[in-house]
């Protein structure tokens, strides 16, 4: 079953660069999805239309029954409650603690205060980060402040996970326990489209691929390699 | 429930905030406490000086003086006919004795002149205090008054009334001025100071919305954490306010000059509205500053 299907979409920027044209994609329920490209290529124009952060000027983008591409300004906490987004810059609030930074996202569903603590402290111990809950983002690793955005992205049970370069800023055996949890996180049944420039996790995680190549959609792979695609 | 959850949520997180970002949130209260100050300032100043010219508008008369040989009926029928003047209000009478009385008090030369005159003997004239309603129309109401018959001549200072009202009108214009660019600079000053302050908050906004917070849900908490930072921010003036012009009107004995130009407001309940008038500006000045910054981070 389709979670994602982006038909016939196409964005110009004002300045008159073309970002994607042409761009037509299904995604269904579960999948694990790898969006790759050189710089330029387009492929973080579309990940940013799948959490609404920009609009196509044309085509649909629906996700989970939501037209995104219609989707009014006002409304776009409707799509954000049934994503999870994970940044290359973490986007952490510096001055709450790993608990509140993953409680502050359920906050906004006004659930009650036990509910959240246990549920924030299921995915900080699923990230592996339970004895941390207490400590400030700057007092944790690059790699365990990825694991709390991970743990925020996913705390109210989204049904699709979109990961913006996660692995960016991190050294490989870092960048390869995120992928764990990811892929942990894939098996639970949440679907997961991410962003890479990172040739050996593509490699090793054997997952579908997507080659954007100037503004366009040239493969995809059901089980690719980064070697075989760029 | 989880409306007042919510509600409850709003409260302590905008709390919190006030706390977490206090180097920011001091800046604020700061510029609030400062400009708010001078807003104080410029209110007491202009409602006195308003005062001030009110006092003077209302103590304001024309001595009408009638013929010397005016019967009492004709003295009756002057009054009649000054108090249907429009602008005439209080007409107070003001025999020859009580005229003799107070110029005799007054020059030590006119009372020995008085004194030679045969006893029974008083050839100063009978006359009316006339108080105007309206200042800016006592040459009209003169020059009607003039034409009454058995009116001799009337006295108001014309010269010193008419350079009096353009004074005061002068300085109620610029305070009044004063006062209204005073509270727009404010208004602009402080709504710039919160939306730099919220501008460091850019990524929390945008972590808020990312987590599907509503724009409502977002837009509150900045709403009342701008209400709390105006709130904070008004009560230094408020107390300056309240004491010093209770004190500053104790030190002078309620009088500025003299007691007949310049008798400042009294304290209550002048202190109270001001106070009041300090507290809506910054409670609606940190409100509508927060509101107004948020919203640019929420059109994405």
């Amino acid at each position: 079953m389709d979670l994602i299907r982006i038909t016939d979409v196409q964005k110009t920027y004002k300045t008159g660069t073309v970002a994607l044209y042409d761009i037509d994609l299904t995604i269904s329920k579960g999948d694990f999805v790898f969006v790759i490209g050189a710089s330029g290529s387009g492929k973080s124009t579309l990940i940013k239309m799948l959490y609404r952060e920009e609009k196509p000027d044309k085509g649909s983008i629906m996700i989970g029954g939501i037209n995104v591409a219609k989707l009014k300004n006002r409304k776009v906490y409707i799509l954000r409650r049934k994503i999870g987004v994970v940044f290359q810059d973490f986007k952490l609030l510096p001055k709450l603690t790993v608990y509140e930074n993953v409680a502050f996202a359920m906050e906004v569903f006004n659930y009650d205060k036990k509910k959240i603590h246990h549920r924030v402290m299921e995915v900080l111990e699923l990230v592996g980060l339970k004895n941390k809950a207490r400590m400030y983002p700057d007092q944790l690793s690059g790699g365990e402040q990825q694991r709390v955005v991970i743990a925020r992205a996913i705390v109210n049970n989204p049904k699709l996970l979109i990961c913006d370069e996660p692995t960016g800023n991190l050294d490989p055996d870092t960048s390869m326990g995120i992928m764990k949890v990811l892929d942990d996180i894939n098996k639970m049944g949440t679907t997961i489209v991410m962003t890479t420039h990172n040739r050996d996790i593509v490699n090793a995680m054997k997952k579908r691929v997507v080659v954007l190549h100037e503004g366009k959609i040239v493969q995809d792979y059901e089980r690719g390699k980064y070697y075989e695609v760029v | 429930m989880k409306l007042f959850r919510s509600i409850n949520r709003y409260f302590r997180d905008a709390g919190k905030s006030v706390v977490r970002n206090f180097s920011l949130s001091l800046a604020s209260i700061s510029c609030i406490t400062i400009t708010l100050i001078v807003v104080a300032l410029s209110i007491v100043l202009s409602y006195n000086v308003e005062h001030m010219a009110e006092h003077v508008s209302s103590n304001t008369s024309i001595v009408v003086f009638l013929d010397e040989d005016a019967t009492e009926n004709q003295i009756e029928q002057v009054k009649n006919n000054l108090v249907r003047i429009d602008n005439v209000g209080e007409v107070t009478p003001k025999t020859k004795e009580e005229w003799a009385k107070e110029v005799r008090e007054k020059d030590k030369i006119i009372s020995i002149a008085i004194d030679s005159w045969p006893a029974g003997e008083n050839h100063l004239m009978y006359s009316y205090v006339v108080k105007v309603k309206d200042i800016n129309e006592i040459d009209n109401t003169a020059s009607i008054i003039e034409k009454i018959d058995n009116v001799s001549y009337i006295n108001y200072g014309k010269e010193y009334i008419s350079s009096v009202i353009t004074i005061f009108d002068v300085i109620k214009k610029v305070c009044i001025g004063g006062v209204v660019a005073l509270i727009l600079v404010t208004a602009f000053l402080i709504a710039n100071t919160i939306k730099l302050a919220i501008f460091s908050r850019k990524t929390e906004i945008e972590i808020m919305r990312l987590v599907g917070a509503s724009n409502m849900a977002i837009k509150v908490p900045f709403i009342i954490e701008g209400s709390f930072i105006g709130f904070i921010g008004s009560i230094i003036p408020i107390v300056l306010t309240f004491y010093g012009y209770n004190a500053l009107y104790n030190f002078l004995d309620g009088k500025l000059f003299s007691s007949s130009l310049g008798e400042l407001v009294e304290p209550y309940p002048f202190i109270l509205y001001t106070s009041l008038i300090l507290l809506v500006i910054g409670l609606l000045v940190g409100m509508f500053g927060s509101y107004n910054a948020v919203k640019k981070y929420l059109k994405i």
